[in-house]
């Protein structure tokens, strides 16, 4: 089993995928824009102003995805001491800091003309803002710690502190009273969203996956040939 | 039609700046992963240049230093 996770076979897959990802995403996120910034409907309380939430959502999502596969690849590659685990983090965590980043600026950008204010410290967009300092702490570690065993611990307790937010971030609207509104997507119960907005909210959703996976792979890939300039120096 | 879709009642430049910050957030995070990748490979390719013949075939023998050699590339 931990055969497949070897540098080796990784990287030969790695450095051939984005090109492939690369085109997919720009085919995908084309036909996002279209659907969400043409095709879709207008809301009849919000207007035209709920097209923000085909990029806000998607990103706010990816980036809870992001921070919980961290937190899970650095736990378990902390326990069963798996170095690549830890790799695979370290370059996921950009794409997750950029999508937290466009959760909060799309988030303040919609709540102007919807609330009349840019920032609440509403219990959904506080508990956001977090999340951000809690991926910065976590890029930041990985620069100070960066030739020392020290940074596998740092970064793993940074992370298993941090995933206690990601409950409260996603039950926040029903616990606290919040400007923010409950969510109108359940995967348990029925969505409240029409099917001509849910359309393009999942493609512009595949787009986010896509651009993540790209600078995941991108990174990656700096990441190993980062480790055999290292081997190269010890030759 | 044109100006319904730039102005959408009045909702357009929030709507605009929002797709705008995304694309520009998109374009900036490439653009910086790509940079570091190819001042890493270049890196290597000079290191690699640099070795005598029996360390160069040495370091060849390693997996992914031959993927790193054959996929010249660029992402």
């Amino acid at each position: 089993m931990i055969k497949y996770f070897e540098v080796n076979k990784i990287f030969s897959i790695t450095s051939k995928a984005p090109k492939y990802v690369l085109i997919l995403f720009i085919v995908v996120l084309t036909i996002g824009l279209i659907e969400s910034l043409i095709f879709s409907p207008e809301d009849y309380k919000q207007s035209h102003s709920v097209r923000i939430m085909y990029v806000h959502v998607p990103a706010a999502w990816i980036t809870l995805g992001i921070f919980s596969s961290i937190t899970f690849l650095s736990t378990i590659g902390y326990i069963f001491k798996i170095k690549n685990f830890f790799l695979i983090s370290k370059s996921l965590a950009p794409s997750g800091l950029i999508f937290n980043i466009i959760a909060l600026v799309t988030g303040a950008i919609w709540g102007k003309p919807t609330w009349g204010t840019w920032w609440a410290w509403d219990a959904r967009i506080t508990s956001m803002l977090i999340l951000a300092l809690f991926y910065v702490m976590y890029l930041l570690a990985w620069r100070i710690y960066q030739n020392d065993d020290k940074v596998y611990k740092v970064t793993s307790l940074i992370t298993i502190i941090g995933i206690i937010n990601v409950p409260i971030i996603k039950y926040s609207v029903d616990w606290w009273n919040t400007l923010h509104q409950p969510a109108s997507i359940n995967i348990l119960s029925k969505s409240t969203i029409h099917s001509s907005m849910l359309f393009p909210l999942m493609i512009m959703t595949a787009a986010f996956a896509l651009f993540s996976l790209l600078i995941f792979l991108m990174k990656y890939n700096t990441e190993l040939i980062k480790i055999k300039n290292k081997g190269l120096d010890r030759l | 039609m044109i100006s319904e879709l730039l102005f959408m009642n009045g909702y357009g430049l929030y709507v605009w700046s929002a797709f705008a910050f995304t694309l520009f957030c998109f374009a900036s995070l490439y653009a910086i992963t790509k940079i570091q990748f190819v001042k890493e490979k270049k890196k290597f390719i000079a290191k690699y240049g640099a070795l005598n013949p029996k360390r160069a075939s040495f370091a060849k023998s390693q997996g992914t230093i031959k993927e790193i050699l054959s996929n010249t590339s660029n992402i």
